[in-house]
């Protein structure tokens, strides 16, 4: 139903609609009112057949949605920031164990120093955990996206992680035509587990592996991950079938046609961008977009074709490698060895500043003519970084 | 695209104003966002929060730096924060307060500027809710200043967002704020 509704609300009706029967969660800001939404719906008994479990951490919620989902229950739970790094442990037993879980990443900064705003430092942490990771441009994206990843974690055994940008989308309030209920049992049958802890039925699973067979697992877990493409692409397809509209899928691209310039990032800055990209191609710059919505398994190759009439890319992103440089750029990268198309890195957004169209268009400008470095902090305060780097120096 | 920058204090129902003003837009089949500044909220802090309304799909994110018109809720925020900063030429302003814009240390840009208002939204609110909670007041005043949105949305928004009961003192309070409003305005034309 077309709502005009906080994002976080948006999401917790969603999931609610997918029947999830265990709800395991520890709040944290900026997930909190997804997980409060939900709790609500449990208690009033709008979610029926469903468990919520309240716990006294982050490594407890990730611990009893395993749990929960080796029994078979359709299970959920949502954090951010230093929560997600609480249950770090936990969330790699969650892949490697193969359940279906699906979590919310409210994506926040991570500290030190403190800082409760957005950037991607949290869920970018995990991207060689081995879940499934899918980024949210709006609202109305975050919402399907938890649609799409219950059916994509149960068809593949793996859990899936659906990012959105803490504040800027958890808590915008805007138009979504939230997902009905029909539609949703049309789309994502009842989970039919593969197998499950059952005390009538006893069986083990996360047995200890030895040498002798650790490199096969793993080899496994890898073509999982690669089939992945697949099933999320055909997730994305079989969703515009019932709901009749494009969201999630792979990587989406935006006026790439005649696109000498392609800037890619993930995420809600795309809206910003998309904006900016149209006032360029106004004034007749070729410029385009191509927005990361599968980021793990990250699609190379698709990636590559989207960008074959491309001279260079610019890749913005909201996490970086201290020391190194850009997160998704390596990959990009990747996707690109051996073209002659040029790659600019620019990092942006970080804990919770705000990316402008001026900003952009300044930097956009520039990078359309090869007029920038290599890597970019955007909006930098050099004189005042250089300052206190000179002060720590002792000059 | 009309955006619009509401200040406040932490309490006062800074965000959801901004969100009524995003759900009477939504009721007029339009397009809309509200957003709050997503500082540490604390009671009494001055607060942010943004709306945009368009006829079609918003797809920026940025928060609002040039704003057409911004909503004052608390007036002793004049000298603590710019709240006037990047406000459109002939952009509007809808200040709580009692007093006039000399006394407010306002003069010099207000004086100059027929879209800047001062309405007694707490005192309003004190009348027709008994508590001084001035948002959805100065909503309705905001109507009859910018003609953005009519009355009759921001009423229905009202009635969505509130129980009957305190949605019906809201409507009276906000409908009054409104007429005040078109007298005012009428006065000075």
């Amino acid at each position: 139903m077309l709502r005009q509704v906080e994002g976080s609300k948006a999401v917790a009706d969603t999931v609610a609609a997918c029947r999830p029967q265990v709800i395991c969660a520890y709040p944290i800001s900026p997930q909190t009112h997804i997980v409060e939404g939900l709790s609500q719906l449990v208690k009033n008994s709008s979610l029926l057949g469903c468990e919520f479990i309240n716990v006294e951490s982050e490594f407890a919620a990730m611990s009893v949605a395993i749990g929960a989902s080796a029994t078979g229950a359709r299970t959920y739970t949502a954090t951010a920031s230093q929560g997600l790094l609480y249950m770090v442990e936990a969330v790699y037993n969650a892949s490697g164990l193969g359940l279906p879980i699906v979590m919310t990443v409210a994506n926040r900064a991570i500290g030190a120093p403190i800082n409760i705003w957005n950037d991607h430092s949290d869920s970018m942490s995990q991207r060689d955990s081995g879940w499934i990771q899918l980024y949210a441009e709006t609202n109305q994206e975050a919402a399907d996206l938890h649609v799409q990843a219950f059916k994509i974690a149960e068809e593949l055994s793996l859990p899936v992680m659906v990012c959105m940008d803490g504040f800027i989308l958890t808590h915008a309030y805007e138009r979504v035509d939230v997902p009905d209920q029909d539609q949703v049992d049309r789309y994502l049958p009842p989970f039919t587990p593969r197998q499950v802890l059952d005390p009538t039925d006893p069986l083990s699973i996360g047995a200890m592996v030895g040498p002798e067979a650790f490199t096969e697992v793993k080899y496994m877990s890898h073509m999982k991950n690669l089939q992945a493409l697949d099933v999320i692409a055909q997730a994305g397809d079989d969703f515009t079938a019932i709901f009749n509209r494009d969201s999630g899928g792979l990587l989406r691209g935006y006026k790439l046609a005649g696109a000498e310039t392609v800037i890619i990032a993930l995420g809600s800055v795309l809206g910003t961008i998309k904006d900016v990209v149209d006032e360029m191609r106004a004034d007749g710059l070729p410029i385009g977009v191509l927005g990361i919505i599968a980021f793990r398994p990250f699609p190379f190759e698709l990636l590559r074709n989207m960008l074959s009439g491309a001279k260079r890319v610019v890749v913005l992103e909201k996490a970086f490698q201290l020391g190194i440089g850009g997160i998704v750029i390596e990959n990009v990268r990747t996707s690109l060895r051996g073209t002659t198309t040029k790659d600019f890195n620019v990092i942006a957004g970080l804990g919770g500043r705000p990316i402008t169209k001026a900003s952009l268009r300044s930097y956009f400008d520039k990078a359309h003519y090869d007029n920038v470095a290599d890597l970019t902090f955007l909006d930098l305060d050099q004189q005042l970084a250089d300052h206190e780097i000179a002060r720590e120096a002792g000059n | 695209m009309f955006q619009v920058r509401i200040h406040g204090r932490g309490g006062q129902g800074v965000v959801t104003a901004a969100e009524l003003l995003a759900q009477a837009a939504f009721d007029e089949s339009r397009f809309a966002q509200a957003f709050p500044s997503f500082g540490s909220e604390r009671t009494g802090a001055p607060v942010v929060a943004f709306a945009r309304i368009a006829d079609t799909e918003i797809r920026v994110r940025e928060p609002i730096m040039s704003p057409d018109a911004v909503i004052i809720q608390d007036s002793t925020l004049l000298k603590q924060v710019d709240v006037f900063s990047g406000l459109k030429k002939d952009g509007f302003a809808l200040i709580n307060s009692t007093r006039t814009f000399d006394q407010l240390g306002i003069a010099d840009i207000a004086g100059s500027n027929p879209h800047f208002i001062t309405v007694p939204a707490t005192a309003m609110a004190m009348q027709y809710l008994g508590r001084p909670v001035p948002n959805a007041v100065l909503l309705g005043a905001f109507a009859a200043l910018t003609k953005s949105i009519s009355l009759h949305s921001v009423t229905d928004a009202i009635n969505e967002k509130f129980k009957p009961k305190v949605a019906a003192s809201n409507v009276a309070a906000a409908t009054a704020a409104y007429e005040y409003v078109l007298e005012m305005v009428a006065a000075h034309a």
